[in-house]
C-alpha cells in the first residue's frame, strides 16, 4: 500500500511533449507509472510515444479517469495550468516547477483547498508509490517496504531514501513537498496519511530551516502511534540569508534549526545530526540489523 | 529582492500612498539644491538596504541648504552595516505626533497574506509587545476589502479621520503586493502629523520569482557581496557567501544546507552556499567552480548525489578547470550516482580523489583546511 498514489493510478501529464515533461514521462513509464494521458495544447489527436494527446485537462478527463496529474510547465504559465487540473476535478496534483511567483502560489493552493484536491510542491521531486512516481525522483533511489518519507528538499531526499535502498529498507511513498514559500501540502497532512496507512511501520521526515512546518509537525507528532525519525538541514545558516529554496530562510527570529530540533524531540521524534544517520536510527527502529 | 526607501516611496505615491516631499540625490551640491526646493527644514537619509539606519547615524536633519550639503556629504561618505552609502534621500522633516506600525506580508503556513498593524511603531516590530500587535490574515480571493482595513484601523484604536486615511493607505498597500508581486510591504514609521497619516519610511520586497513581469522596478542587488553578484552573472543557481575558508558545491538546495552543516558539525567553516543546481552540464559546473576558486579558499569540497547530475559532467568541469587555470588548493571530491565510475576515473587522471561517503569526505576537507596545506 502507499499513501495518495497507487499502482492502479492512472496518470495525466501537463506539458508531456516538452523537453523536462518527454524526458521524465519516459523514467516515469519505466519505473511502472500507469501515464494515460497527456495534454499539449495545438497536439491533441495525436499519439506520444503511444500516449494520446489532449488540447485540455477536461478533454482528457472526458476520455479517461485521472487520478492524478504531472505539471512540466514553465513558471510563468503554471497557475493557469494548475487551476485547469483544478477545475477538471483532478484530486493530487504535482507541480514540479520552480520560481513560480508567490501571488500564483497563494491563489493555486487555495483553490485547491476549496475543491479538495492535493498540490504536491511547487519546486520539487514529486512522489513516488511502488509502481506510481510523479515527479523526476531518480528511480533507483526507490524501492518498495515499510517507511514513509516525507521531506521539503530534493536531493536530501535522494541521499537518505538511497541510503535506506541500500541496505535494503525500501519505502511505502516517498513525498517532497517543495522548496517554496507557499508549500500545497505540509508535513502534517502528509504525516496523517501515513498514520492511518497499514503498511508505513515509520517515518522519515526531512525539514530546513524557515517557516513552522516543522514545529507543527510536532504537534501532529505526538499524537501519532508511528516512531518519527527527523533530519533538519539548515544549521549552520546565517539569519535572513535564503539558502536556496524560498522557504529556507530564518526570518525575524524565527524558523530557526534549534527551535525545530526542540519541537520535534519534545513530540518524541528522533532527530538525526546527520543525514546518514537517519538509516541507522531507522534500522534500530524495525529491528533491523 | 529588497527596493531603496526611495523607490518603495515613488510605488507608494504612485498608488496614491501619502509620502513626504522629496528626492533622491547623488551629491551633497544636489542635496543642497533638493533642500532648497524643499524650502523647509529637511531630513537626509542613507539609501542602503538595511535597517537600523538611525542607530548606524546614517539619518541626520538640516535646516537650511547649506546644513543639507554638509549632512549629505557625511553621510555619502559612511557605511551603514557594512554596505556604503550611495545615494541619499533629502525630504521634508515631519512634525511627528505619534508613529504607528502597518505591513503586508505573505504567511507561507497560512497559506495567505497578513496585515500586521500596531499602535506602537517606530522600533522592530520583533521588539514589540505581542499583545500590542494586530494581526488579520486575508482571503486570496476576497482581497483586502474596505471593512476589513476599517477593522484594523479600529483594532490599533484610530478614530475619525486618522481612521479613514489609515484604511485608505491599508487598501493601498494591498494593491502594491497584488499588482508589485510584493512579499513585504511595510511602513514604520506611519507618521501621525495633527489629523493626518503619512509613510516617512518604506519598505518594499519584490518576489525574485516575479521580477520577469514587474520589468519597470529597476534591479537591485547592493545588499549583494562582489562574490555574490559574479556568481549571479555567471547563471550560478544560488549563491550565499558566508565568509569561511573551505569552498563549496553541492546539488540541490537541502543537500547543500546539509554540507555545510556537516563542515561545521566537525569544525570546519564554510566559505559559501552554492546549490550548483540540477542537470548544469561541464560549463557551467566550470564557471560555478571557478566563482569557489575567487573566495580564495584553504579547501574545494564538492558534494554530488548525481540524479540529473551526472558525475562524469562534474569530474569534466573540474579536469577542465585544473588543465586551464589551475586549482592551487586541495579538492576533495564526494560523488555517488549516475555516472559515478566514469566521474571517478576522470578525476584519477587529474589527481584527485573522489570519495563515496559523504561523512570520511566532509572530514578530510576539514583536516586539509586545518592545516592549510596547499597542493
Amino acid at each position: 500500500m502507499a499513501i495518495l498514489v497507487n499502482a492502479a493510478s492512472n496518470v495525466l501529464i501537463q506539458g508531456i511533449t516538452g523537453k523536462q515533461g518527454s524526458f521524465h514521462f519516459k523514467q516515469m513509464r519505466a519505473f511502472g507509472t500507469n501515464v494515460v494521458a497527456g495534454v499539449a495544447p495545438g497536439k491533441g489527436g495525436n499519439l506520444f510515444e503511444g500516449v494520446p494527446l489532449y488540447e485540455t485537462v477536461q478533454e482528457a478527463c472526458e476520455h479517461h479517469r485521472i487520478d492524478a496529474t504531472v505539471l512540466f510547465i514553465p513558471a510563468a504559465f503554471c497557475k493557469d495550468a494548475a487551476l485547469e487540473a483544478i477545475e477538471a476535478g483532478i484530486k493530487v496534483i504535482v507541480i514540479i516547477t520552480e520560481h513560480i511567483p508567490v501571488q500564483d502560489e497563494l491563489i493555486i493552493v487555495n483553490r485547491a483547498k476549496l475543491k479538495e484536491a492535493v498540490i504536491i510542491g511547487p519546486n520539487t521531486f514529486g512522489m513516488a508509490s511502488w509502481k506510481c512516481k510523479l515527479g523526476i525522483l531518480p528511480n533507483v533511489a526507490f524501492s518498495p517496504g515499510p517507511v514513509g518519507v516525507v521531506a521539503r528538499s530534493g536531493t536530501l531526499t535522494y541521499e537518505i531514501v538511497g541510503s535506506l535502498t541500500n541496505v535494503g529498507i525500501g519505502q511505502t511513498s516517498v513525498v517532497g513537498l517543495g522548496g517554496d514559500r507557499v508549500p500545497g501540502s505540509s508535513f502534517v497532512d502528509m504525516l496523517k496519511r501515513f498514520e492511518v496507512d497499514p503498511d508505513t511501520k515509520c517515518v522519515v521526515l526531512v525539514g530546513e530551516i524557515g517557516g513552522n512546518a516543522e514545529e507543527e509537525a510536532a504537534e501532529f507528532i505526538k499524537t501519532m502511534s508511528k516512531p518519527v525519525v527527523a533530519y533538519l538541514a539548515g544549521k549552520s545558516a546565517p539569519p535572513g540569508k535564503r539558502m536556496g529554496h524560498a522557504g529556507a530562510i530564518i526570518e525575524r527570529g524565527k524558523g530557526t534549526y534549534e527551535g525545530k530540533v526542540k519541537a520535534l524531540t519534545a513530540a518524541g521524534a528522533q532527530v538525526a545530526t546527520f543525514p546518514y544517520e537517519v538509516v541507522e536510527k531507522v534500522q534500530t527502529l524495525l529491528g533491523r540489523p | 529582492m529588497k527596493c531603496f526607501e526611495f523607490m518603495g516611496k515613488e510605488i507608494f505615491a504612485r498608488f496614491g500612498i501619502p509620502v513626504p516631499r522629496g528626492r533622491m540625490v547623488l551629491t551633497p551640491e544636489d542635496a543642497a539644491q533638493a533642500a532648497a526646493e524643499i524650502g523647509k527644514p529637511v531630513v537626509i537619509k542613507s539609501q542602503v538596504l538595511s535597517g537600523k539606519r538611525g542607530k548606524a547615524g546614517g539619518i541626520k536633519f538640516a535646516d537650511t541648504p547649506e546644513e543639507a550639503a554638509q549632512a549629505a556629504a557625511e553621510v555619502l561618505s559612511m557605511t551603514v552595516q557594512g554596505l556604503p552609502v550611495r545615494r541619499v534621500l533629502v525630504e521634508e522633516k515631519l512634525k511627528i505626533d505619534a508613529e504607528l506600525y502597518v505591513a503586508i506580508t505573505i504567511d507561507g503556513a497560512a497559506k495567505a497574506p497578513v496585515v500586521i498593524a500596531s499602535a506602537k511603531g517606530g522600533m522592530d516590530i520583533e521588539e514589540q509587545d505581542e499583545a500590542d500587535i494586530v494581526k488579520t490574515h486575508l482571503d486570496v480571493f476576497l482581497g483586502l476589502p474596505a471593512f476589513l482595513a476599517r477593522d484594523v484601523a479600529r483594532k490599533i484604536g484610530l478614530r475619525g479621520n486618522l481612521a479613514k486615511e489609515f484604511s485608505d493607505i491599508l487598501s493601498k498597500m494591498y494593491c502594491i503586493l497584488n499588482h508589485k508581486d510584493a512579499e513585504l510591504v511595510e511602513i514604520n514609521p506611519l507618521v501621525v502629523s495633527g489629523d493626518h497619516l503619512i509613510a516617512a519610511d518604506a519598505k518594499l520586497t519584490i518576489d525574485d520569482s516575479a521580477l520577469y513581469r514587474q520589468k519597470d522596478i529597476p534591479f537591485v542587488d547592493e545588499d549583494m557581496t562582489e562574490v555574490e553578484k559574479m556568481a549571479k552573472a555567471a547563471g550560478v543557481g544560488s549563491f550565499v557567501e558566508l565568509g569561511g575558508d573551505i569552498a563549496i558545491m553541492a546539488n540541490g538546495a537541502g543537500i547543500t544546507m546539509g554540507t555545510l552543516d556537516m563542515i561545521q558539525l566537525f569544525g570546519g567553516r564554510p566559505a559559501n552556499f552554492m546549490d550548483a543546481g540540477g542537470g548544469t552540464g561541464v560549463e557551467g559546473t566550470a564557471k560555478a567552480i571557478s566563482i569557489l576558486l575567487a573566495q580564495n579558499p584553504k579547501v574545494i569540497f564538492i558534494n554530488i548525489f548525481g540524479g540529473i547530475t551526472r558525475c562524469d559532467d562534474v569530474a569534466n568541469a573540474l579536469a577542465q578547470v585544473k588543465r586551464d587555470m589551475g586549482i592551487p588548493v586541495p579538492v576533495v571530491v564526494r560523488m555517488v550516482g549516475t555516472n559515478e565510475e566514469a566521474g571517478v576515473r576522470i578525476l584519477k587522471e587529474v589527481g584527485i580523489d573522489a570519495y563515496r561517503d559523504m561523512k570520511t569526505a566532509a572530514q578530510m576537507a576539514v583536516a586539509l583546511a586545518k592545516r592549510g596545506e596547499g597542493a
